[in-house]
C-alpha cells in the first residue's frame, strides 16, 4: 500500500512543479512595467472607495457550521458503506438511525429559519 | 505478452529490466518507475486540457449559432497554443496591497488540486496511477484544496469584490459537497469498496442502472463545484467584477481558466468511473488500449453534457442555487442513501435487486416531484393575492 | 538512515516548523495558512504509518472543513489585512516556562511507558483494514454507541452553533 501513496506523494510534488512551469517562463518572456495606476484595485475604473473589508453576511458562516456537520457524518458512513458485505441486517439500521439523527439536524435548522437567504 | 496486447505493461516491464540491468537497487528501480508513472500520467491531463479548451469553445460556438475558433491551424486546433503564447507574454501584474505569497500560490494550488485527482483514476484494465483503497475519499478530500485555493486568492487580492466572490464561491463550494460527498457513498456501497479501479471492476451493470437519480445529483453537484454557469455566481461580471480573480492577470489568470476546463473534463471522467462502468466494454479486458478508449468516449459525453448546460442555462440566483442545495439535493440524497442500503441488504443477490433499487428512485423522484407541486402551486396562491398591486400609470 | 525515515523527519520538522508559525504570526489568515500546512503534514504522517484513510479523512475534514471554517470567521469578523502590532502578553514568559515543564514532563512520563519504544505489530486481519473499521463502528461488541452517540453530538453541535450564529430577529 505504501508503494501505491509513494506515486500520490510523487504526483503531489510533480503537479505543482507543472503549473509552475508557466509561470516561471512568463517571469522571463513577460514585459514588467509597473507604475502606480496599474497597480491600483481594479474596481472596473472606479476609484475604489472605502476599506477592502466590508461587512459580510453571518449567513455565510451558518451555511459553513452545517457543512461541517454534514461531512464529518458522510465520512463517518463510508466505512460503513464499505463493510457492508460482513454487516448483519441490523447494522444497516444502525446507519440509517445515524443518518435519520442527522437529518433531523437538517430539519431543524430548516425550520428555524437558518438556511434561509435573507 | 506483447506490444499489443498491452503496450503500457510492456513498455514498463521493458524499462524496468533496463533499469534492473543497470545495477540499480530495487528501491531506486520503483521509485524511478513511479516517477514515470507520475510524469506520464500528469501531462496526459494536462495535454488533454490543451485541446478541451479548443472543443468547448468550439462546441460551445456551435451552440450559440458561430462557427467559433478557426484561424490558427487547421480548424483553429492551434487556437489554445495561441492562446498561451498570448498569457505568458503579458504583463503580470500584482496589485499593492497584495499579499504576495498567497497571491502567487492560489493560481498554483488551483491547478494541483484538480491535477491530484487523476492520480487515482482508472484508465484501463491495469491501467491507474495509484490503486490506493480510498480513492474516493481522497477525490472529495484533494477538492478541498480547490476551496483554499480560491479563499486565499480572493483574501490576498486586497479588493473587496475579489473577497466578496471568494465568500460567495466557498460558500456554493461547501454547500455542494454535501451532496457530492453522499451520492459518492452510493457507488462505493454499492461496489463494497473505496478503491475506484474495484468500482469500475464492480459493474458488470453500470450502477447508474441501479441509481440513476444519484448519478444525475453527483453531475449537478459536479457543475456547481467547477462554478460554471449556471452555477458562476462567484465570477457574476454584473455584481462583483469577475469575483475571487478579479486582481489576477497574464499566465496566473490562465491557470485558474485552465483549472476550471480541466476540471470539467475531470468531472466527466468521474462520472463515467463511478456510475458508467468507466473502462468497461466489449474487449476491454483483453485490450486495454480499448478500455482507454471507451473511458475518454464515456467521460467526453459527460463532458458534452456539462458544456450544453453551460451554453443553455442562465445564471441563478444565490438564495435560489442555496435553497436548491439544502433544501432539494441533502434531504433527497439522504432518503436516497437510506432506501439504497436497506433495499441493498435487503435484496442482495436476489432476482428483485434490481427492480426493488429501481422503484426506489422512482419512488423518491416522485415524491419530490409531487412535493415540487405543491410549492408551486402554494407560490402561486401566494402571488395571487398580490395581484391587484398598484402600476404606476402615465398621468 | 532509509529514505523513508528521511521523509519522515523533513515532514516531522516541516510539522513542526508549521506549527510554530502558527503560534508566532501577527496576521490571523496567515497563521489559518500555516495551520493549513501543519494538518496537511499529520496526513502526510498517517500516510506513512500505512493509515490511509485517517489520512484522507485528515484532509477532509480538517483541511476541507475545519480550517476553511476558521479562515472564513477570521475573514467575517476582521478581514482586514491589518496585523495585530503585538500578539504576546505580560504572561508570555511564565506561560512558555509553563508549556516547557509540561511537554518534558509528558515526554518523561511516556518514556517510562513500556510500549512506547515498542514496534507496532502488523495488522494480522486478512480483511481490508476499512471493512475493520467499518464492522467494528457498527457491532454491537465494538463502537456501535459511540458511533450512534456521536450523530447525537453532532445534532447538538449543530443545533447549538445554529442558536450562537443565526442574527437574531430585530436587531
Amino acid at each position: 500500500m505504501l508503494d501505491q501513496w509513494l506515486f500520490v506523494g510523487i504526483f503531489v510534488s510533480i503537479a505543482a512543479v507543472f503549473p509552475l512551469l508557466p509561470l516561471v517562463m512568463a517571469r522571463f518572456l513577460a514585459p514588467r512595467k509597473p507604475n502606480r495606476i496599474k497597480q491600483e484595485t481594479y474596481e472596473c475604473g472606479i476609484e475604489t472607495v472605502g476599506d477592502t473589508w466590508v461587512q459580510f453576511k453571518i449567513q455565510y458562516y451558518v451555511y459553513a457550521l452545517v457543512f461541517l456537520i454534514f461531512d464529518i457524518e458522510t465520512v463517518f458512513l463510508y466505512p460503513w458503506a464499505v463493510s457492508f458485505d460482513v454487516l448483519p441486517l441490523f447494522a444497516v439500521f444502525e446507519g440509517v438511525l445515524f443518518i435519520l439523527i442527522l437529518a433531523a439536524g437538517l430539519f431543524y435548522a430548516w425550520r428555524k429559519g437558518a438556511l434561509e437567504w435573507s | 505478452m506483447t506490444f499489443f496486447e498491452d503496450p503500457v505493461v510492456f513498455l514498463s516491464n521493458l524499462i524496468q529490466d533496463l533499469l534492473v540491468g543497470l545495477n540499480l537497487a530495487p528501491s531506486v528501480v520503483t521509485f524511478f518507475m513511479t516517477l514515470l508513472g507520475v510524469v506520464i500520467v500528469a501531462s496526459f491531463g494536462l495535454i488533454a486540457v490543451i485541446f478541451l479548451i479548443w472543443l468547448e469553445r468550439k462546441v460551445a460556438a456551435r451552440f450559440q449559432d458561430r462557427i467559433g475558433p478557426n484561424r490558427a491551424g487547421p480548424y483553429g486546433l492551434l487556437q489554445t497554443f495561441a492562446d498561451i503564447i498570448k498569457l505568458i507574454t503579458k504583463e503580470d501584474i500584482t496589485p499593492d496591497n497584495a499579499d504576495k505569497v498567497a497571491f502567487n500560490i492560489a493560481p498554483i494550488l488551483s491547478v494541483v488540486s484538480v491535477l491530484l485527482i487523476w492520480a487515482v483514476i482508472p484508465f484501463a484494465s491495469g491501467w491507474i496511477g495509484s490503486d490506493i483503497n480510498v480513492g474516493v475519499l481522497y477525490i472529495g478530500a484533494v477538492g478541498s484544496f480547490g476551496i483554499l485555493s480560491v479563499l486565499m486568492a480572493g483574501w490576498s487580492s486586497n479588493n473587496k469584490y475579489a473577497l466578496l466572490g471568494a465568500f460567495r464561491a466557498v460558500a456554493q463550494l461547501i454547500s455542494y459537497e454535501v451532496p457530492m460527498l453522499i451520492t459518492l457513498l452510493i457507488p462505493v456501497l454499492l461496489a463494497r469498496t473505496m478503491g475506484l479501479m474495484g468500482i469500475v471492476e464492480a459493474q458488470s451493470t453500470w450502477f447508474v442502472v441501479y441509481a440513476p437519480l444519484p448519478a444525475l445529483i453527483f453531475l449537478i453537484s459536479s457543475i456547481a463545484e467547477i462554478g460554471r454557469t449556471p452555477f458562476d455566481l462567484l465570477e457574476a461580471e454584473s455584481e462583483i467584477v469577475a469575483g475571487f480573480h478579479t486582481e489576477y492577470t497574464g499566465m496566473k489568470f490562465g491557470l485558474f481558466f485552465a483549472g476550471e476546463f480541466l476540471h470539467a473534463f475531470t468531472i466527466g471522467v468521474l462520472t463515467a468511473i463511478l456510475f458508467f462502468g468507466g473502462w468497461r466494454g466489449p474487449g476491454a479486458e483483453t485490450y486495454p488500449v480499448l478500455g482507454v478508449i471507451y473511458l475518454m468516449l464515456k467521460a467526453l459525453g459527460g463532458y458534452f453534457i456539462v458544456m450544453w448546460v453551460r451554453t443553455t442555462l442562465p445564471r441563478i440566483r444565490i438564495d435560489h442555487m442555496l435553497n436548491f442545495n439544502w433544501k432539494l439535493l441533502v434531504p433527497v440524497t439522504l432518503a436516497l442513501l437510506m432506501l439504497i442500503a436497506v433495499l441493498d441488504k435487503a435484496f442482495a443477490g436476489t432476482a428483485l435487486y434490481l427492480p426493488a433499487l429501481i422503484a426506489a428512485n422512482l419512488v423518491v423522484f416522485a415524491g419530490l416531484m409531487v412535493a415540487l407541486r405543491q410549492l408551486a402551486v402554494r407560490q402561486r396562491k401566494e402571488r395571487k393575492r398580490f395581484k391587484k398591486r398598484p402600476v404606476a400609470k402615465p398621468a | 538512515m532509509t529514505p523513508i525515515q528521511l521523509v519522515f523527519l523533513f515532514v516531522a520538522f516541516a510539522t513542526l516548523w508549521a506549527a510554530f508559525m502558527v503560534v508566532t504570526r501577527n496576521n490571523l489568515v496567515h497563521a489559518a495558512l500555516f495551520l493549513v500546512i501543519a494538518l496537511f503534514g499529520v496526513a502526510v504522517l498517517f500516510v506513512m504509518l500505512e493509515a490511509g484513510f485517517l489520512a484522507v479523512i485528515q484532509v477532509l475534514v480538517y483541511i476541507g472543513a475545519i480550517a476553511i471554517l476558521m479562515i472564513f470567521a477570521v475573514m467575517l469578523t476582521r478581514g482586514d489585512v491589518d496585523d495585530i502590532p503585538d500578539i504576546t502578553n505580560r504572561y508570555a514568559g511564565w506561560v512558555g516556562l509553563v508549556a516547557v515543564l509540561f511537554f518534558s514532563s509528558l515526554v518523561i512520563l511516556m518514556a517510562q511507558w513500556p510500549s512506547f519504544t515498542a514496534l507496532a505489530k502488523p495488522i494480522l486481519s486478512s480483511r481490508d483494514t476499512i471493512v475493520e473499521l467499518g464492522t467494528a463502528l457498527v457491532s454491537p461488541n465494538g463502537y456501535v454507541i459511540p458511533f450512534e452517540v456521536a450523530s447525537v453530538m453532532l445534532l447538538a453541535a449543530l443545533i447549538g452553533a445554529l442558536v450562537v450564529a443565526r442574527p437574531r430577529k430585530g436587531k
